[in-house]
């Protein structure tokens, strides 16, 4: 056995990024590695695994589980499953409870409701475009020449927030280019292009329907400006998971360990 | 018509077409195969009366082909008043089941392509932009459509239509009889019935003049008649799905409605939903399931995605998932009881103001509800069309009632009918695959 005592495997691969998470026999996570998204995907995969036996040990009798985006192209895992179905059961190992997770990530956006035993309730995704994902804002930051570190700080800090009307991101584009034209500075437009975001996501929850508590997952978790928004749109606190990029990941590995004859 | 155009008709049509189509049925049915590339070891072999599916479908566009050499031509909406035409010996032609056939041969792209060159917006109806696209270039996997001399289009499915016809009636200079239906909220008011009754009524002499012949209301009875039987016969088809496991998907329903929605009125179409009630039975006798191992029965609301009908019917199958009841292809069921013989024109204009699309989305809430107790139904997908606003509108209220008051999970899927450019592959199988994983299959 290696330095880690893990028992079980999940590997989340997104459209942004790519993510392993091992548990201990009693849930937690014991190991992890997140990488960008490699556009060779097998390789990524076999590159992650030969890390893990390093650190680990040998991996015969433990499970993987795949999940995201890319789950199809990990050969070596035992099963695959959706990334919404891991979300949730991630999400419930973390606050032990259920609720509505928001799961902003790279690709898609998802709003799902958790039930009593981490079971998935209801769902929503966004639609087949990338108005409301993490893809959005990052041409955004792009176009107005910020890092993404920087967004959701400069959005709150702003004291006034220019109306985008558009999610849709190539139209909401057009629009900022359209502001910046207008002598517009980037603090107005950047709160204006969270809140659109926001209101997207207010949308989703709003169509599955809201049982508190409001979680968050997702690379976007880190943007705080996100999480204030989404406070003040839905006036209920928003319990943000502690490593949001692994939620998937971890929620993967907790369904291979109920693989784990006990 | 000279006799030249008739023996020209009698020939192609009656003599080869024909005999060919016949010699491919009886070839499809030596074979009854699947073919290789199919993966349907979850899924009931095919229907034994599909080739004569096949067959009456191929031949229906075949004698489209010649129409023009033998009989007059009319072009008409999915839920037109058709008795009147047939009863005065119409070539009947349905550009929406023309769509679907494009939609199934996977052709639409570059036939819609031509109505958007033209100058059709992408966010009209792409059942009238495949056919605006064919008129315009002639393409079409049937052959040739023939040239309609009358056009009929009834307002019950959707308002694109009234549009769309008037684009037609431009383009082949012909005249067009609109019959327009108010909207049924509860019940259909005795003044709705007597409007539409009326409008029925004027468009006969209009229909009489184009056919050159007289309307002979005993014929009009008769085609009633068999418009009714085939349609009940349908209805029981249908509801042979009660039966658990289910004997007929709704990707079966969605392929052998061809004949009810284009062929009604025809003594054929009467013989061809007898048999298939015969072989749906047969199948019940002897155990035989659409779903290999059924676990989980859906219901599906709205127009089939014409284009993946078999993909979707593999990733649900090899679940153990079964489409059993649809709303759409109880659409042409549903309204056989309204049929009555003895009043014929009150009870069509009656029939024709109650299609599903004419009622409101609290009556389509309450007939996914019957048909959930019904069914013996787990759960619902939601087919969010991006071309039929009509039957979409209502969509995500009917979800939220569908889950909060039957307590079953319902999906919302975005697509569209007939455009394969509204439909993303990954994004669907996704929200499929995370539905069932819901279902816990």
């Amino acid at each position: 056995m290696g330095a880690f005592d893990v028992r079980a495997l999940g590997i989340d691969i997104g459209s942004a990024t790519a993510k392993i998470v091992g548990v201990d026999p009693a849930g937690t996570p014991a190991w992890q590695l997140l990488e960008q998204a490699e556009p060779r995907v097998e390789d990524q995969v076999e590159r992650f695994l030969a890390r893990a036996q390093q650190e680990i040990g040998s991996l015969t009798g433990i499970p993987l589980i795949a999940t995201g985006c890319g789950r199809g192209l990990v050969h070596q895992a035992s099963r695959k499953v959706t990334e919404i179905t891991c979300h949730a059961r991630g999400i419930y190992h973390e606050f032990q409870r259920s609720g509505t997770l928001v799961d902003i990530g790279g690709q898609d956006s998802k709003v799902i409701r958790v039930g009593p035993q981490g079971d998935v309730v209801d769902f929503a995704m966004n639609d087949k475009c990338a108005a409301g994902t993490g893809r959005f804002l990052e041409n955004m930051a792009r176009r107005l020449a910020v890092s993404l570190e920087q967004m959701g700080p400069i959005a709150l800090a702003a004291s006034a927030e220019v109306s985008i009307s558009s999610t849709c991101t190539v139209f909401a584009e057009s629009e900022v280019i359209s502001l910046i034209a207008h002598g517009v500075s980037p603090e107005p437009i950047l709160g204006g292009l969270h809140r659109a975001l926001i209101k997207r996501i207010v949308a989703m929850i709003r169509s599955v329907g809201l049982a508190p508590p409001l979680m968050l997952s997702g690379g976007v978790a880190h943007n705080p400006a996100i999480r204030h928004m989404l406070e003040e749109e839905m006036k209920t606190e928003v319990m943000a998971s502690r490593q949001p990029q692994l939620v998937g990941a971890y929620g993967a590995a907790l369904l291979a360990l109920e693989m784990v004859p006990s | 018509m000279s006799i030249g155009d008739s023996l020209h008709y009698y020939v192609n049509v009656n003599l080869v077409g024909r005999a060919a189509l016949r010699w491919q049925r009886w070839q499809a049915e030596r074979r009854s195969g699947v073919p290789s590339h199919w993966k349907r070891e979850h899924l009931a072999p095919p229907l034994k009366i599909a080739p004569r599916t096949k067959e009456l479908i191929a031949r229906h566009y075949l004698e489209g082909r010649y129409a023009n050499l033998q009989r007059k031509v009319a072009w008409v909406t999915s839920g037109a008043p058709v008795e009147l035409l047939k009863a005065l010996d119409f070539y009947v032609l349905y550009p929406e089941n023309h769509g679907a056939v494009c939609g199934t041969a996977r052709v639409v792209e570059d036939i819609a392509a031509e109505a958007e060159n033209a100058g059709y917006s992408r966010d009209i109806c792409s059942y009238a932009r495949t056919d605006i696209g064919a008129v315009l270039s002639g393409k079409t996997p049937v052959g040739r459509l023939p040239r309609p001399d009358l056009l009929l289009a009834c307002t019950n499915i959707c308002q694109t239509v009234l549009f769309w016809y008037r684009v037609l009636a431009h383009h082949f200079d012909v005249p067009l009889i609109l019959i327009d239906t108010p909207f049924v909220y509860a019940e259909a008011e005795d003044h709705a019935i007597a409007y539409v009754k009326r409008q029925m009524e004027e468009a006969i002499p209009i229909a009489e003049r184009v056919a050159g012949q007289s309307f002979d209301e005993r014929k009009f009875r008769e085609v009633a008649r068999l418009s009714r039987m085939a349609s009940q016969l349908w209805l029981e088809v249908m509801q042979r799905n009660t039966h658990r496991p289910a004997p007929l998907s709704v990707f079966d329903q969605f392929i052998h409605m061809a004949p009810i929605v284009e062929m009604r009125g025809e003594a054929y179409t009467v013989d061809f939903y007898a048999a298939l009630l015969n072989e749906v039975d047969a199948r019940i006798a002897h155990g035989v399931s659409a779903v290999t191992h059924e676990c989980k029965r859906l219901l599906w609301d709205n127009l089939p995605i014409w284009y993946r009908l078999r993909y979707l019917a593999e990733v649900l199958g090899q679940r153990g998932v079964v489409l059993v009841a649809s709303t759409y292809t109880n659409a042409w069921g549903e309204l056989a009881p309204l049929i009555d013989l003895e009043r014929p024109f009150e009870s069509m204009a009656r029939t024709y103001l109650h299609p599903i699309l004419n009622q409101g989305a609290g009556h389509k809430l309450a007939t996914m509800q019957r048909m959930i107790a019904a069914y013996h139904l787990d759960g619902a997908i939601l087919h969010s069309d991006r071309s039929c606003k009509p039957y979409s509108i209502g969509q995500m209220d009917q979800r939220d009632r569908l889950i909060s008051e039957q307590g079953i999970p319902a999906l919302l899927l975005e697509a569209d009918h007939n455009d394969p450019r509204a439909y993303a592959e990954e994004q669907v199988a996704n929200r499929l695959e995370a539905f069932m994983e819901m279902l816990g299959v």
